[in-house]
């Protein structure tokens, strides 16, 4: 266990539940516009400890957090085709420069780049999948003769 | 020499529901999804930070793989939890695992120390097991 979370002001597993809701509700409302501050009070927690203890566990601050997931659900909904403009938006992001900026610099690459990448990926795998499947097991499952 | 494992795989009872378990309540990546025939799709998931390892979600259905004898066999085995394919590791196992209970996941075992470290064990949607280990610093 965490050594930061062994506070003898609470039982060990109810900090564990503050920082797992706290972490879940980022899950949950990444598309809305979130007051991290509001988590730390929701959690119970000063704003300096509970940023502290997030850290700790899942290795980013709730900001860091925040911005992770947001770009992973971006990522998600690229490789839907969904444009940029539409992801920023609907991702919590509320400038598309902004997105765009933080996008190239986590992802290494511009969210249109990312967009035609992953089209060109998806054609690959639905036209010629057997590039993509182990042999053995696409020819016990008899795909090899289609 | 062998230099890494790329796939393993795990047999499940219906892919979608499969497909749920592993990427909305573990976390893991999709990576494919491609159809290969009726009611059969190649469908490969990754955990978050191993992209180089894909987990293929293969159905438990007849076919090419299963005649209806090792289907059905195979069906009764796996919703037994006759498996326990995999060891995932966690940077934070108490946290991981308040967070899969409050998605739903089922535990069999609760976080416990051991001496190679503190593991729990959980289910899949179809009846396998796996170990959730945070392994003791080397």
């Amino acid at each position: 266990m965490n050594k930061d979370l062994k506070s003898d002001q609470y039982p060990k597993i109810y900090l564990y539940k503050r920082i797992v809701q706290a972490k879940l509700f980022i899950d949950n409302h990444y598309k809305e516009v979130i007051d991290l501050n509001n988590i730390s009070d929701e959690a119970y927690f000063s704003k300096f400890h509970f940023i502290r203890l997030f850290k700790k566990v899942y290795g980013k601050t709730p900001h860091q957090y925040l911005i992770a997931v947001r770009i992973e659900n971006a990522k998600v909904l690229l490789k839907k085709e969904v444009s940029v403009s539409e992801v920023c938006y609907a991702v919590g992001f509320e400038s598309i420069s902004s997105f765009s900026g933080l996008f190239k610099r986590i992802v290494g690459k511009t969210p249109s780049i990312y967009i035609t990448e992953q089209m060109e990926l998806k054609s690959q795998m639905l036209n010629s999948p057997l590039d993509f499947i182990p042999g053995c097991y696409a020819e016990k499952s008899g795909w090899m003769k289609k | 020499m062998i230099t890494k494992m790329t796939h393993a795989c795990v047999y499940v009872l219906n892919q979608d529901s499969a497909l749920d378990f592993y990427t909305n309540k573990l976390g893991f990546k999709l990576v494919m999804n491609v159809p290969m025939g009726k009611d059969i799709r190649w469908l490969t998931v990754s955990p978050p930070e191993q992209p180089e390892l894909e987990i293929t979600l293969f159905p438990v259905t007849v076919g090419n793989m299963f005649n209806a004898e090792t289907a059905k066999a195979m069906t009764t085995l796996v919703k037994n939890g006759t498996f326990g394919p995999a060891v995932f590791s966690c940077n934070d196992i108490y946290a991981t695992y308040e967070e899969l209970k409050a998605k739903g996941v089922e535990f069999t075992k609760a976080p416990k120390e051991e001496f190679y470290g503190i593991e729990a064990l959980f289910k899949d949607d179809s009846g396998n097991w796996f170990s959730l280990s945070q392994m003791k610093p080397a």
